[in-house]
């Protein structure tokens, strides 16, 4: 592929299959439901709390 | 001295067989050897130095291994380290007390060095204690070694704790510990012989490249062996940034090094690359090593310590996964503002602008999603020193991903360029967000890890948020100062079009602001010590007697409505 061929590639599918990875990515955490899911993932630090026992906390 | 659980340490097995041990301290013979002779070979005295280093460490090794003791039992006793609990946590303790004495020569290196500017006779005319030498002294130890343990520490720290399974490869995980040692002494002893590849933030030569690039995929393997061994099905977020910043780094550090050695016993190499294709290279590495070393490494710092520090989730999950994936898409773009006005395409030129000005928002999402974590808790600001010194950190954060992009615009940049507002630029966010957020981490971590019940004192952190937040206002104006004003004269033309000023006024007239530069430097080094000496005794279990850090007790008698005036 010459530097040519390969600069208007990144410059046109490139760019939209980064753009769209971007928002698949992103969007995905706000699918219905996945509010929840958040909240759990944020919450679960303070699980099962590792400052006992093991941990010497 | 403690005896550990059998079925922890099957991976340190000390009732070897002779025919192991033989095999073992042999195997550290040979490598001794192999570097005895290199060194007699090298083709130069600085690569004869560093043989020399690595062949008495295999020595040493050797004969560690043949006298048999259980030399980590004998160390752990020494530091009073507690027995292996339900996570493997040896490393991160040795992480943490490497942590702060490499911060410490670091700071003193930086210190020095700022002297040397306001006085030059303090080079001593001795090249080993040149500025040209020490300075990439002083920006390796800060970064790859204070901040770097600081890292490879709350990393194994947080991903045992988050996957809620011990490390992976244990074994390894020491390796990559004392591997990541053995590279700080030979790139620090390197640039004190003047090896160097002449790259900021990646000087060290050919044979150390290749060494931490070794050490790095080992550290890889660890913390992602760790994560596919989880027992947690969600990877929290701080993993996200964690392994984005190893995975990152070893692509850049492979790439940016890609060199040449002149001679296998020298040390000198020289680059894949040449001119400005090289030049974007290097900084296409070094603002990324900006990005995913001192930002997406010290990200998961924040979204692990922070939360748990304030006792409450992250403001918002979701916020944290736009951040997370708005740093990797743009980051990895805004290296050419570092090559404004140069050789490099205009257009390359406008693209690493363009990128940096939108990294702000994400940047600031961030830092407004670590903030708003304390939201009804606002009082920690008060009553913990600890959050005081996370929320400093969090505003440093704030500020230096503001400057940097308003920095990168090309009209700001051909007035801040080359002067010392970027050193200004640079130390807010190494000292404050960097500095910060790890000292923050290293008084959560430390009693934790000890088994303590608390630090030794809490003033004492204080007195460390106190010195070093002045340290840095100090620090920050007065490059600030240094540097618009260089800029200023720099460009100044007089009617008849030359330039006004001479490059030595110039220097002259920047003299008050190193002063000011270096006691600030002082102040902040003076707050490290008092940490050294604040988490020492709490490893020795010591506390210190002294009044609780809290709020004014309510009092009804005191606290009503004044009374009106009789009129």
């Amino acid at each position: 592929m010459s530097y040519d061929a390969m600069r208007h590639f990144a410059d046109s599918w490139g760019l939209v299959f980064m753009g769209l990875s971007y928002l698949i990515l992103i969007g995905w955490h706000f699918r219905p439901g996945a509010r929840r899911r958040s909240g759990d993932a944020a919450t679960m630090i303070f699980t099962d709390s590792d400052t006992k026992g093991g941990d010497h906390g | 001295m403690s005896a550990r659980a059998g079925d922890f340490d099957e991976h340190i097995s000390w009732g070897i067989s002779m025919e192991q041990l033989v095999m073992k301290a042999g195997g550290w013979f040979a490598l001794a050897l192999l570097a005895a002779a290199a060194a007699v070979m090298a083709a130069d005295s600085g690569f004869a130095v560093h043989m020399t280093i690595v062949a008495a460490t295999g020595l040493l090794l050797a004969a560690l291994t043949l006298k048999r003791a259980d030399y980590g039992a004998i160390i752990r006793g020494a530091l009073k380290m507690p027995d292996q609990g339900r996570y493997d946590d040896d490393m991160i303790r040795w992480g943490v007390i490497a942590t702060i004495f490499w911060g410490l020569a670091g700071f003193l290196a930086g210190l020095y060095i700022a002297l040397q500017l306001a006085f030059p006779a303090l080079n001593l005319g001795i090249e080993y204690t040149s500025f040209g030498r020490l300075r990439p002294l002083h920006t390796s130890a800060v970064i790859f070694a204070f901040g770097g343990n600081a890292l490879i520490a709350t990393s194994f720290y947080v991903v045992q704790r988050t996957c809620r399974a011990r490390l992976a490869f244990p074994t390894m995980a020491r390796f990559v510990f004392w591997g990541y040692q053995m590279f700080i002494v030979l790139a620090a002893t390197g640039y004190l012989m003047g090896i160097t590849e002449g790259k900021e933030y990646a000087e060290p030569e050919w044979y150390v490249d290749l060494w931490l690039t070794v050490v790095w995929v080992c550290y890889l393997l660890v913390f992602g062996g760790t994560i596919l061994k989880r027992s947690e099905p969600h990877i929290y977020v701080a993993n996200w940034f964690y392994l984005s910043f190893i995975i990152t780094i070893a692509m850049l550090h492979i790439v940016n090094n890609l060199s040449m050695p002149v001679s296998l016993l020298g040390s000198k190499s020289y680059a894949a690359f040449a001119g400005v294709q090289d030049a974007l290279t290097q900084w296409w590495y070094g603002h990324n090593a900006v990005g995913f070393f001192l930002t997406a490494g010290f990200l998961a710092m924040m979204y692990y310590f922070v939360p748990k520090q304030a006792e409450r989730p992250v403001y918002s999950y979701r916020l944290s996964i736009i951040h997370f994936w708005s740093l990797i898409f743009l980051y990895i773009w805004a290296g050419p503002h570092h090559l404004h006005y140069t050789a490099l395409p205009d257009w390359a030129q406008t693209l690493g602008m363009v990128f940096s000005i939108m990294l702000w928002m994400p940047s600031w999402g961030g830092m407004i999603n670590g903030l708003m974590t304390l939201n009804g808790a606002w009082d920690k600001i008060r009553t913990d020193p600890i959050i005081r010194m996370m929320v400093m950190a969090l505003a440093f954060y704030g500020m230096s991903t503001f400057e940097g992009p308003m920095m990168s615009i090309k009209a700001v940049n051909s007035l801040s360029h080359y002067t010392d507002w970027t050193i200004g630029h640079v130390h807010s966010g190494a000292l404050g967000w960097n500095g910060m957020i790890t000292f923050a981490c290293l008084y959560y971590m430390a009693p934790r890890l000890w088994g303590r019940e608390r630090l030794y004192s809490l003033r004492m952190v204080n007195w460390h948020f106190w010195l070093a937040t002045v340290g840095i206002v100090l620090y920050a104006a007065a490059m600030w100062t240094a540097g618009i004003m260089q800029g200023l004269m720099w460009r100044e033309y007089g009617s008849d079009g030359y330039l006004v000023y001479a490059f030595s006024e110039v220097v002259k007239a920047m003299f008050p602001m190193y002063l000011i530069r270096a006691a600030g430097g002082l102040l902040y080094l003076a707050g490290a010590i008092i940490m050294a000496v604040n988490i020492g005794l709490t490893i020795a279990g010591r506390q210190r007697e002294e009044k609780p850090m809290r709020d004014a007790a309510f009092d009804p008698a005191a606290d009503r409505p004044l009374q009106p005036h009789a009129a």
